[in-house]
């Protein structure tokens, strides 16, 4: 019995230890992930080197495949596994060129991590500030974090200034779907030829 | 007093018509109500048209204003920000804050007197709560009146039905700066210098957003509907009085989100 117990204790501790040494702080995360763009931002380097640098943390931080599905609303529903792949195909593309395309805009920005909040076991929303310069006031920027594996939280929205970027993608989405009778199709084009252009 | 009573008649039309609303947008309640593009063929092209307009007179107009030395800048938009109280008190009163009403009442007063006719913002220096901008359309939201259709209006942009409804209660007496420079009969002030004030406030505007809406348009598959989603995303989180960066409009989305799950 008293074998058993050690045995049990052990294991708690063992897994106790794994998760605090591998899970990571949706706080931390963020400004990590921030730290790495400015970073890149600051450094005295081309815009097309960026942009593939911009590319890459966002990657690795960003839940591309969600967001896309988010942004496509109830129409996901009627799509078949093929679609859905061509669709994540061209929304990744997408995504990362209009993303990276923004964020290469910026020089050196200083995001500032102020709070977070748990709405659940799957969001944490973090709180931050873009600091001001003499060219712009300072800007709220929140970020919805998906935290369902804990060990590799993934961003799935911007929230900026109260105004969501994937609310926005939805609602273009949805009005480009709209246009073409729903034809999802329509859409694919839009979104290969804006990756193209 | 015959232009008081023809807001309140106008307010109380517009209610009613809101519960006899036919296209079932215009309904009374807590809930917000999503904005349809009921004409949306015609608001693309006034869209089409606006951006014309823009990239011909507007942008290059902001760019020049942008030039301008910051204190003539700020000046500018510390005048138009007072300007607007004069709005904004009447509409903290109809929506039951009346402590707000008494708050932006001394603003005004200082910043029009200390201040030197709006140009510098001392009550602000004073302590007074930082100013949030109240408008007929958005009382009308906050009476429950969902939005109607959207609309996009020459020069004027983005809005709704209601948001033009309240637009028109401006010019119908509930603007005090349009009574006293258009029908208040004074040399100081006329419907000139209103018009070119409401112009001057869209120079501002545009200036302050050049970027913003140039990364917008670049990086949108529909601009016409990015613009749309931002515009009524801004006027749910004004009516709400939701502060900017609330965890509120987070909620908001949350059930859409729970739906995804790709893991």
């Amino acid at each position: 019995m008293k074998r058993l117990f050690i045995f049990n204790l052990f294991y708690i501790i063992l897994f106790t230890n794994f998760n605090i040494a591998y899970s990571i702080s949706p706080d931390v995360f963020i400004q990590s992930t921030v730290n790495r763009a400015s970073q890149i931002l600051s450094e005295n380097i081309s815009k097309e080197e960026k942009i593939n640098k911009l590319k890459i943390i966002a990657k690795e931080t960003v839940d591309i495949r969600g967001i896309g599905f988010y942004s496509l609303g109830s129409a996901r529903k009627n799509l078949d596994d093929e679609q859905k792949n061509t669709y994540s195909n061209l929304f990744e593309h997408y995504f990362l060129k209009s993303f990276s395309s923004r964020l290469a805009e910026y020089t050196n920005p200083e995001i500032e991590v102020k709070s977070k909040q748990i709405l659940n076991n799957n969001y944490t929303i973090v709180n931050s500030i873009l600091i001001a310069t003499n060219e712009r006031p300072e800007v709220k920027i929140d970020w919805r974090v998906y935290t369902k594996n804990q060990d590799n939280p993934l961003i799935r929205d911007l929230i900026i200034e109260g105004l969501s970027l994937a609310r926005t993608q939805k609602e273009e989405f949805s009005s480009i779907l709209n246009s073409n009778d729903g034809n999802i199709n329509s859409l694919f084009i839009i979104l290969e030829e804006f990756s193209k252009n | 007093m015959i232009r008081f009573l023809k807001i309140i008649f106008l307010f109380i039309f517009i209610s009613s018509n809101a519960l006899a609303g036919s296209d079932g947008d215009l309904v009374l309640s807590n809930k917000s109500k999503s904005t349809k593009d009921c004409f949306e063929p015609l608001n693309r092209a006034t869209f089409a048209l606006n951006q014309g307009l823009d990239k011909a007179i507007l942008k290059p107009v902001a760019q020049g204003y942008r030039s301008l030395p910051a204190p003539i800048k700020k000046g500018t938009g510390n005048v138009l920000n007072n300007l607007s109280t004069l709005v904004t008190i009447p509409n903290n009163v109809l929506q039951g804050d009346i402590k707000l009403a008494v708050i932006n009442t001394g603003r005004l007063v200082v910043n029009t007197t200390l201040g030197i006719l709006g140009i510098f913002d001392p009550a602000s220096e004073m302590g007074f709560p930082k100013y949030v901008k109240e408008d007929y359309g958005q009382t009308l939201g906050a009476w429950g009146v969902g939005p109607g259709c959207y609309l996009v209006l020459p020069v004027l942009g983005p809005s709704s039905i209601r948001d033009t409804a309240g637009m028109f209660v401006n010019v119908m007496g509930g603007d005090p700066y349009y009574n006293i420079s258009v029908n208040g009969n004074n040399e100081f002030l006329d419907g000139e210098l209103f018009a070119a004030t409401k112009m001057l406030s869209g120079v501002e505007f545009r200036a302050n957003n050049i970027e913003s809406l140039d990364n917008l348009e670049s990086n949108s598959v529909d601009f016409y509907a990015s613009v749309k989603s931002l515009y009524t995303q801004d006027r749910e989180n004004k009516i709400k009085n939701i502060q900017r960066g609330s965890i509120e409009v987070i909620y908001n989305q949350d059930g859409d989100w729970e739906e995804i799950d790709t893991k």
